[in-house]
């Protein structure tokens, strides 16, 4: 029998719980249309259904996973206004362990990246889950960003994670295919789907959220290298022009003289 | 204080995408009266390099490097830096892709450079500001971004500029960034890639399928219109969920975002998840059996009609045309 002293040891050197961050953003509804102010300097937020970004619900779902095999911890980190926190609450009652709000409008990719790695630096997470990219920007951007200025490796778009011990295994996809590979942590990952099915809080989840903490930080002092100065929306599209179903080659001959795409 | 562009390759040769980004580049340099100078990262085949040239850069800076040859976007961003650094560049250009957004975004990070991804049109620049429009919100609204930083990084959409060619030819020089051991940490173990298959992104024609198809085993009828026409093959994300096609198969808001001239929707409804990763494309034919099917208000062609009866009419048309 080992004694309790070797044991604790023994413990502390396998399980170091893994630390896991997972970063969320605050976007209109998939189905939302956009709209903007009259003199086109803002998109109009009200009344504007907003949700979790929905590849940042495959990053929370594949982290709630993870935190649950590897008995881990799981924070929440958004940067953004207090009209975000419904959405934070949402992900604290899907599985989060703890959340983190950085109170400020992130003008661009660049500041809010800036905080995500201060917090981040403080930290010292095992492992960052971001969406692929954000609804609003689609920059997907900011995980490069962070691991860089963590100098960490980090990964985009993510459709397969496995962590065993100190190693990551990782299937990503590229242009007309996929590829594996192995990396060691700390890592960044932009994630996507099947990474995970996306989760629904339940009842449980949705009580014990309420009382998990939601601790508001004030921003690092960095400033935003770029910011929107005017916003405009496309041309309305003309009318479609029927082709009868009895004069379908037609079409052909149209979309080579008229539209003079073939 | 040349525009510095990033090159990226397939099978040895520039990459469709990056010509247009060459092109981009050439634009910029026009309306600040300076140079062209493209990074390509990969073995080439021979006199493909100077071909640069011919969409617009003055110079090359080629890595040959064995350890390189695997896209890798920190290795690839370590050399951007390098290369903005020598070249004095003040503006970086990338053509948006995967592999792009990483590498600008970790340059930005290495350069303290304003990134702006999604670009769709050449940058307004007055004395020393300057700002360029991008696609937000999965192209349902445009902004204009003003760029503070010294250093700018702009990836661009495809479709924002059309390709310019001439007989220019680009002087290259051999470039060895150094590019530190920690850019290699990870270890590629295996990879998948359809070979020969046309990249949906840097596809000029898409034909694409939705559940209306009904199943797998009816793919036929789509893909034979497809190869008559020479274009990529896309599909819904029900479709791909399904295992009826493969992921990166997938298009629209959570999928890939596509611009081609020419995108065939079939069988497919419109919902806007869908409409917003094609919302970039000049031309748009649905073929939908609902003729009140969303996808018809964004369509530029329509046929209501079964697709089983429509496909194959198509594709004998598309054979026999001049
Ligand atoms: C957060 C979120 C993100 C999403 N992201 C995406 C995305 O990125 N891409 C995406 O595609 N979807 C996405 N979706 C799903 C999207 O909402 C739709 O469910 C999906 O696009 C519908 O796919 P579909 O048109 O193939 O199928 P359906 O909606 O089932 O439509 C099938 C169409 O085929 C037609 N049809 C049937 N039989 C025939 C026939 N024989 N001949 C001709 N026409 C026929 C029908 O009239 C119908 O219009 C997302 C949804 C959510 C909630
Ligand atoms: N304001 C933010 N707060 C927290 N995470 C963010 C924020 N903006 C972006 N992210 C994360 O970065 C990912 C990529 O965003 P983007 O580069 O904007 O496309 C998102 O899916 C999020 O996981």
């Amino acid at each position: 029998m080992q004694d309790k002293d070797s044991l604790r040891n023994n413990i502390s050197d396998q399980k170091k719980p893994m630390k896991i961050l997972v970063c969320i953003t605050n976007v209109p509804d998939t189905t939302a249309k956009i709209t903007l102010n009259a003199d086109q300097t803002a998109v109009n937020k009200t009344g504007l259904p907003h949700i979790i970004g929905p590849y940042d619900d495959y990053a929370l779902a594949r982290g709630v996973e993870l935190r649950d095999q590897l008995s881990g911890h799981l924070t929440v980190l958004h940067v953004g206004l207090a009209d975000a926190e419904p959405q934070i609450r949402k992900a604290l009652a899907i599985g989060a362990d703890q959340a983190i709000r950085v109170n400020m409008d992130p003008e661009d990719s660049y500041i809010t990246a800036t905080q995500i790695a201060h917090i981040a630096a403080q930290n010292q997470y095992d492992l960052i889950l971001m969406g692929r990219e954000s609804l609003d920007y689609n920059s997907g951007v900011v995980h490069g960003l962070v691991g860089e200025m963590l100098g960490t490796p980090s990964y985009s778009p993510v459709m397969k994670l496995e962590i065993d011990g100190n190693m990551a295994t990782i299937t990503r996809e590229i242009e007309g295919g996929k590829e594996i590979l192995t990396c060691e942590l700390p890592l960044v990952l932009g994630c996507q789907e099947p990474i995970a099915e996306w989760k629904i809080p339940n009842m449980r989840g949705i009580m014990s959220a309420r009382s998990k903490p939601l601790e508001v930080v004030e921003p690092v002092a960095d400033q935003a290298l770029s910011q929107p100065v005017g916003y405009s929306l496309p041309a309305p599209k003309g009318a479609c022009k029927m082709i009868p179903l009895d004069d379908v080659a037609s079409l052909i001959n149209l979309l080579q003289t008229e539209a003079k795409v073939l | 204080m040349s525009i510095l562009v990033f090159i990226e390759t397939e099978n040895k040769a520039i990459k469709k995408n990056a010509q247009e980004a060459i092109t981009y580049a050439r634009a910029v340099a026009d309306m600040t009266d300076t140079t062209v100078t493209a990074l390509i990262i990969g073995s080439l085949e021979g006199g493909e390099a100077s071909k640069a040239g011919q969409y617009g850069a003055d110079k090359v800076l080629h890595v040959e490097d064995a350890q390189l040859e695997h896209h890798n976007s920190m290795a690839y961003a370590s050399a951007v830096a390098a290369a903005a650094q020598i070249e004095s560049s003040k503006v970086v250009i990338l053509a948006k892709s995967g592999l792009a957004d990483a590498v600008a975004a970790r340059a930005a990070a290495k350069l303290k450079a304003g990134i702006v991804s999604g670009v769709t049109a050449l940058p307004q620049i007055d004395g020393s500001s300057f700002s360029v429009q991008r696609s937000i919100f999965t192209g349902k609204a445009f902004s204009q971004t003003q760029i503070n930083s010294e250093t700018k990084i702009l990836v661009i959409n495809k479709n924002t500029i059309e390709t310019q060619t001439s007989e220019k030819q680009a002087t290259v020089e051999p470039f060895a960034p150094s590019v530190p051991e920690t850019d290699f940490k990870a270890k590629v173990i295996d990879t998948e890639k359809a070979t020969g298959d046309i990249l949906l992104t840097d596809a000029d024609i898409i034909v694409s399928g939705g559940r209306g198809m009904k199943g797998p085993e009816h793919w036929q009828a789509l893909l034979d219109l497809a190869s008559a026409l020479g274009a990529a093959t896309g599909c819904s994300k029900p479709v791909s969920d399904l295992d009826w096609r493969p992921h990166h198969e997938h298009i629209g808001q959570t999928g890939i975002k596509v611009a081609p001239n020419l995108y065939i929707a079939c069988g497919i409804s419109g919902a806007i998840q869908h409409l917003a990763g094609v919302n970039g494309s000049k031309c748009i034919v649905v073929i939908n059996k609902d003729p009140e099917a969303p996808f018809f208000k964004a369509a530029d062609y329509g046929i209501v009609g079964d697709v089983f009866e429509v496909l194959p009419k198509l594709t004998e048309a598309a054979k026999n045309r001049h």
